[in-house]
């Protein structure tokens, strides 16, 4: 099963066209299950595969557990949610100038995340069909150990310490509360 | 200090949310309190704690607000005024967006440490909340080493 979610917050037309029209130019196998918001719903039901506007958390992560393939929007959630499952993962990113986000801050993401291990970028729609079946074919060797469910260690450390000291450490030195540079002790 | 503090963790729901959440290790042993926008965080958040043998957190929900929707923003501006005047954190951190700003800005005013992590998705500019929060909060951090400047925002880390 492959799992098409967008976000909770906007539709996009462009990555659920694309999809569907893909899943139709193979008789819906893979089956697609898509999360496209309540928008993406009304403004263009998809023909060819299953959808919802939303879901809770939960049922989010249980759809995204069953998975074999994600494909999102280059969302920071999605792709930190796919990597910490170890889900093979193809974004396409929202465009600024296309007013599907504010700014360019998807294709930036699909950018420096793009090269990572289990990560594929689309970059439009031209180029999803190509990707998804690249992705299919080879999948068995997409999926890849899950990341680590939790933050850099050195960067919890750092904040646990700010917390409890009130003072951060970088480059050797340490921080006051303002700011004001001290030696470390 | 002499104390734990208590940590007040404010995001919206989505990637923001899941990125604080992979921030819990620098808070775990402490009260912490989580505010977000989807109700149905709580039911997960419960689940952990029960798995990981803790008490369950303290868990509120704000409305749901984009920067456009100005009277949906102004009720989660007075819902977080009262969550913060309730519960009078030492320490509110938050990785965005709307919720996060608000929640630092009048934290601060309150008399909180005011933390604010750029999310991970602003990889070549910080996000405009993230720029404008800049000079009123305490610590003030980007997940990408090349925004970091010397003046801030600084780079300690990021959540992958």
């Amino acid at each position: 099963m492959i799992f098409l979610t967008i976000g909770s917050h906007e539709p996009f037309a462009r990555l659920i066209k694309a999809v569907d029209e893909w899943s139709a130019r193979n008789g819906a196998t893979p089956e697609v299950f898509g999360q496209i918001t309540d928008q993406g719903i009304a403004d263009h039901p998809p023909q060819h595969f299953e959808a919802v506007g939303k879901m809770s958390p939960k049922e989010y992560d249980q759809k995204f557990s069953q998975a074999d393939l994600i494909v999102s929007h280059a969302g920071m959630g999605s792709i930190l949610t796919a990597l910490s499952k170890g889900k093979p993962i193809v974004v396409m990113p929202r465009r600024g100038h296309l007013r599907e986000t504010r700014n360019d801050h998807q294709y930036t993401t699909a950018k420096h995340l793009g090269d990572r291990p289990g990560v594929f970028v689309a970059e439009d729609e031209t180029q999803l069909a190509d990707v998804l079946d690249r992705t299919l074919a080879t999948l068995e060797q997409c999926r890849n150990a899950p990341v680590s469910q939790v933050a850099q260690p050195q960067f919890t450390a750092a904040l646990r310490s700010y917390l409890l000291t009130n003072t951060f450490a970088r480059d050797g030195v340490s921080r006051g509360q303002n700011g004001e540079e001290s030696f470390e002790v | 200090m002499s104390k734990m503090p208590h940590v007040l963790a404010i995001s919206s729901a989505g990637g923001h949310w899941v990125q604080l959440m992979r921030l819990r290790p620098a808070w775990s042993g402490m009260r912490v309190t989580y505010v977000t926008t989807d109700p149905g965080s709580e039911e997960v958040l419960r689940q952990d704690a029960a798995e990981a043998g803790e008490a369950a957190p303290g868990f509120a929900t704000v409305t749901e607000a984009n920067r456009w929707q100005k009277l949906r923003l102004i009720r989660q501006l007075s819902q977080i005024l009262f969550l913060l005047l309730r519960y009078r954190p030492d320490v509110v951190v938050s990785t965005g967006a709307a919720p996060g700003y608000f929640a630092l800005r009048i934290g601060r005013l309150l008399g909180a440490r005011t933390i604010w992590i750029d999310s991970m998705a602003n990889a070549e500019e910080l996000s405009l909340s993230g720029q404008k929060i800049g000079k009123h909060v305490d610590l003030w951090l980007t997940q990408w080493e090349h925004l970091a400047r010397p003046e801030g925002p600084f780079y300690l880390g990021a959540v992958l």
